[in-house]
């Protein structure tokens, strides 16, 4: 496959540009050609990879070549370092209120580890100190409050649930569960579902409104491709994401609907899930995720020796 | 569903807003190709293939081209046999279902058997996942729903001795077909994928011409990683056929084009929607005038 692949390619190009003075139109516009493809193939969006591409060949073109670096090398670092802001710049936590109980609300498709990724959230709470509550919204697909209980169990963090009642209910009856039983913070599981689907979108609106969330965020699978964008935009138009956390980046995948999200949410990414059991929640590094995009760790080394 | 209902207007389209068949043209259905996952490589390919054939058969209308796209994406889907192989001498005939987590593997299996049930052929189900939490509950709650008998251990058993008595069971109560779930994991991971190979001889050393069918869930909204994801369950387990989930949804699941012809590995099933009776037969052409449905959303 072509993966390994921008790493050669980008070299081949240094090589040809080494020793000029000024990085030149031409110059960028070849190197730009490999990064749009590495891109493309890493899954991120098409129109955002032609805005990326945009942005940095505007910030390339006529720059000084730093004495140190050639000027692929000076490329890649344009491109990193856009990259890498663009995904937040650097770390960004969670945004819990002053309100108790602060309340966090996990959306997402079917299937992209929403379940897993709110009682990873508990148990990393809980090592904060905090009290959380996990609440069981998802009424639909089978077994999911057993799911949530059994994970609930294992990191010793209570499951509120009401069965198959209306979500809404579920969730305000939960703020008040919360409060007399002293849990600080409460963490909605909802159902997955598709961003076109209006009844359940809707559904989340309702929830959303009742107990006003001070966390809205959405679980997005690290192996999506193009349709990231309008799963993302989608959740972003309807409830006014706050953050998002990346599943399943314990994987092979490039993970390019990173950039997607964050390109057209501007929400921070704020987790990653690295695995299956409750303690593989990191903390989201945009500059790490920037060049595991552009699959270039030793073009890094390179720069940073230069 | 929704998304599919006005396919015919959509591809018109892209015809009417690119008349001639110009580069602008070309460029346009490339974009398409890719922003659906069919993957730079393959749409590239597949477009140099559409202007030549379009040159040769001295195609100037793009209208007529669109006929050409479609048989064109047909071809490189439309090869294989969508048909399971379960009429088999030997009963029951055996389907693993494998895949990445979250694919809709559990889901597609009360599909599956409601579809056969719906053609009175008695069904048993495995629940190879004893992993995930509730997975096995999950099933069983299908299993119900369906109407159809479970085997299943607890949480935490060997896959292999579940498999092992599911096989048995299934023999001894006269089963046709026995469906076995398994746990979601990511091709990446040696060691699991080890485990899976391992429950695949157990099938095999049990009903040598079994499994029948191995089929891999890839979830439509997958970008290139369903590649690896392909070859490397193809590796571990002999993938017969592909189903491709969440279909109902916004995403195209055009990488099964780079499947289909890196690996040869054809879709046989689709998944479109939540319920037992979402799931139908692939059929390419409808396919391949879906994925060229994003045109739209492109303007
Ligand atoms: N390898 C890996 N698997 C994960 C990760 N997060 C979740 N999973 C797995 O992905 C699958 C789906 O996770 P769930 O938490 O059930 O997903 P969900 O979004 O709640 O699913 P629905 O409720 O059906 O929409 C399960 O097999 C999880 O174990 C991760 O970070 N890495
Ligand atoms: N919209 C839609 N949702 C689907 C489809 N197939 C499965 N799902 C949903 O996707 C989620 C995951 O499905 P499962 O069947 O649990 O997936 P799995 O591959 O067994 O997951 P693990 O066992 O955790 O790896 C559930 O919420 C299903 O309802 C489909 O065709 N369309
Ligand atoms: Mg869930
Ligand atoms: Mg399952």
């Amino acid at each position: 496959m072509a993966f390994e692949g921008l790493t050669d390619r980008l070299q081949d190009i240094f090589r040809k540009l080494r020793g000029k003075g000024k990085i030149t139109e031409e110059d960028v516009k070849v190197a730009m050609r490999e990064v749009r493809l590495a891109l493309l193939e890493a899954d991120v969006n098409f129109k955002v990879v032609k805005d990326f591409i945009n942005r940095v060949k505007d910030r390339a073109v006529g720059q000084e070549v730093l004495q140190s670096l050639t000027p692929g090398q000076q490329i890649i670092k344009i491109v990193y370092d856009e990259m890498t802001e663009l995904m937040g710049g650097k770390e960004s936590k969670l945004n819990l209120g002053s309100k108790t109980p602060s309340v966090i609300m996990a959306v997402g498709l079917q299937g992209a580890g929403k379940t897993t990724t709110v009682a990873k959230l508990a148990k990393t709470l809980v090592k904060q100190g905090r009290r959380p509550l996990l609440v069981a919204c998802d009424v639909y697909r089978p077994a999911a409050i057993k799911q949530l209980q059994v994970l609930g169990e294992q990191i010793g963090v209570p499951v509120f649930s009401m069965g198959q009642n209306n979500p809404v209910d579920i969730a305000r009856a939960s703020l008040h569960h919360a409060k007399s039983n002293n849990r600080d913070i409460v963490i909605l599981d909802t159902a997955g579902r598709l961003h076109i689907n209006e009844e359940l979108m809707e559904e989340l609106k309702n929830i959303k409104e009742a107990v006003n969330p001070d966390e809205i965020l959405l679980v997005v699978d690290a192996m999506t491709g193009q349709d990231a964008v309008n799963v993302a935009e989608a959740f972003n138009n309807d409830l006014g994401l706050t953050g998002v956390i990346l599943t399943k980046l314990d994987g092979d995948t490039r993970g390019g609907a990173a950039l997607s999200v964050k390109a057209v949410t501007g929400c921070p990414i704020k987790y990653v899930g690295m695995g299956e059991k409750l303690d593989a929640l990191e903390v989201f590094h945009p500059d790490r995720m920037a060049s595991r995009i552009l699959g270039m760790g030793d073009i890094l080394t390179l720069v940073e020796k230069a | 569903s929704k998304t599919r209902a006005n396919i015919g207007d959509k591809i018109v389209n892209l015809v009417k807003t690119n008349k001639k068949l110009d580069d602008d043209f070309y460029e346009e259905l490339e974009e398409i190709l890719i922003q659906a996952d069919v993957g730079v490589e393959t749409s590239l390919e597949l477009v140099e293939n559409i202007r030549k054939s379009a040159r040769k058969n001295k195609i100037t209308d793009s209208e007529k081209v669109m006929d050409l796209i479609k048989e064109e994406t047909a071809r490189i889907l439309g090869v294989y046999d969508t048909s399971l192989r379960v009429e088999t001498d030997e009963k029951p005939a055996v389907i693993l279902v494998v895949g990445v987590n979250g694919a809709g593997k559990t889901t597609s299996i009360a599909k599956l058997a409601y579809r056969f049930k719906q053609e009175n052929k008695k069904v048993l189900l495995a629940a190879g996942d004893t992993f995930r939490a509730a997975a096995i509950d999950q099933l069983q709650i299908w299993a119900d729903r369906v109407g159809v008998e479970l085997i299943k251990h607890q949480e935490g058993a060997d896959p292999g001795a579940v498999v092992f008595d599911a096989i048995n069971a299934a023999k001894a109560r006269k089963a046709d077909i026995l469906i076995i779930d398994t746990a979601g994991r990511l091709q990446n991971k040696t060691n699991l994928m080890k485990e899976i190979s391992k429950v695949r001889n157990i099938i095999e050393r049990e009903i040598p011409s079994a499994p029948h069918e191995v089929l891999l869930v890839i979830d439509a909204t997958t970008g290139q990683n369903a590649v690896s994801q392909a070859k490397i369950f193809k590796e571990a387990t002999g993938v017969t056929g592909i189903i491709l989930t969440k279909l109902d949804g916004t995403a195209k699941g055009g990488i099964v084009l780079s499947i289909a012809k890196e690996l040869n590995i054809p879709v046989k099933l689709v998944g479109i929607g939540e319920g037992m009776e979402d799931l139908r037969t692939f059929d390419p052409v409808l396919f391949a005038e879906a994925l060229l449905e994003a045109g739209e959303e492109n303007e």
